[in-house]
């Protein structure tokens, strides 16, 4: 299942590349699909963060997790590398579940 | 040594040739940091070394495969994460019409580059001043891009696989990090932020009641809805060297 997954996207991911390189522009220059296509990922990205935080199951739980991403925040505003905001987060949440 | 009579980029000095590629390689190295995290993370959520690499080599476009990996190792369904890798897939769509007519490729040239349409290649053709120089940072950084990728995601997913339970290692917290820092550099825009408040939202009270992998995917409504209903002229934004890793700090 996962591998018929991980085929599909990466089929569909090509297909959505290849068809920009070669519809002409106007065909999909619509103000619509454009902000359409701005906003995916601003609200895919943070129901993503949001589900990865909180959700375990079924159930919204408050843990390390929510800790570990308010320490990526502050690295973020502190303008760190992904790397670093993305291990800062794993540390804080391994070290809050040590304690 | 390219024959003297056959120079592959005649409209490029040997100067701005080396300055292109030294600005892909720059780029290269600093997402290949972060291939690792997805390897290591892909692993941890329970796809396979196979599986982790198969998603580099094939999806190759990082916001996609995060999905992905998400979704599964949230306990949703596969394809519920395809079809979420596919929404966040549609912006290399936008891409392309813009890197099209730079680049002015056709055939298997253009069936060939399209596998390196991403946010990278994106940023480092559509700025530069002629077709060679568009040409030339497009196929140089999505190549380095492309390698560095691959590498990184093999020596992060053997790497994950050596550590156990992921929850030891916060790697969940590192998921939801690695979205964040993907979402970020989006959210300077008022309108942005409260889409990207309404879509966490829905997500979180859609949790309780429907089956994982469901609630990222209504939250991609709110998108469409905000989108269809709102207004304001909204020209798609390319991203530049300033959002990439590697390209703000360098020069």
């Amino acid at each position: 299942m996962t591998w018929t997954a991980v085929l599909l996207a990466a089929l569909g991911c090509y297909l959505l590349k290849l068809l920009g390189l070669s519809v002409p522009a106007a065909v999909l220059e619509h103000p619509v699909v454009e902000r359409v296509a701005d906003l995916l990922p601003v609200a895919l990205l943070a129901a993503l963060v949001a589900v990865q935080a909180i959700a375990d199951g079924p159930d919204l739980v408050l843990d390390a997790r929510l800790a570990g991403v308010a320490v990526a925040v502050v690295a973020l505003l502190l303008r760190a590398p992904f790397i670093v905001v993305v291990g800062l987060a794993a540390t804080t949440a391994a070290l809050l579940r040590l304690l | 040594m390219p024959a003297p009579d056959q120079p592959p980029h005649p409209d490029l000095s040997r100067a701005e040739r080396r300055g292109i590629v030294r600005d892909a390689l720059a780029v290269a190295v600093a997402t290949g940091a972060y291939g690792i995290s997805f390897g290591a993370i892909a692993v941890s959520s329970g796809l396979s070394i196979a599986q982790a690499c198969a998603l580099s080599l094939l999806v190759f476009t990082g916001a996609s495969q995060f999905a992905l990996v998400g979704v599964v190792a949230a306990g949703g369904a596969p394809l519920s994460g395809t079809a979420t890798a596919l929404l966040l897939g549609s912006r290399n769509t936008l891409y392309g019409l813009r890197v099209a007519p730079l680049v002015g490729w056709t055939g298997w040239r253009r069936a060939a580059a399209a596998h390196l349409l991403i946010d990278e290649s994106t940023a480092m053709s559509v700025s530069r001043g002629s077709p060679a120089a568009a040409r030339l940072g497009f196929l140089s950084t999505g190549l380095a891009v492309f390698a560095l990728w691959n590498l990184a995601t093999v020596g992060g997913a053997v790497a994950g696989e050596q550590l156990g339970d992921p929850r030891t290692y916060g790697l969940d917290a590192a998921v939801a990090a690695a979205f964040l820092a993907l979402l970020w550099p989006r959210l300077a825009d008022r309108r942005n932020q409260g889409v990207a408040l309404l879509g966490a939202a829905v997500a979180l009270a859609l949790v309780p009641v429907t089956a994982a992998g469901v609630p990222v995917l209504a939250a991609g409504a709110v998108a469409l809805l905000v989108g269809v209903l709102s207004r304001r002229p909204d020209p798609t934004e390319y991203p530049t060297r300033d959002d990439l890793p590697g390209g703000g700090e360098h020069r």
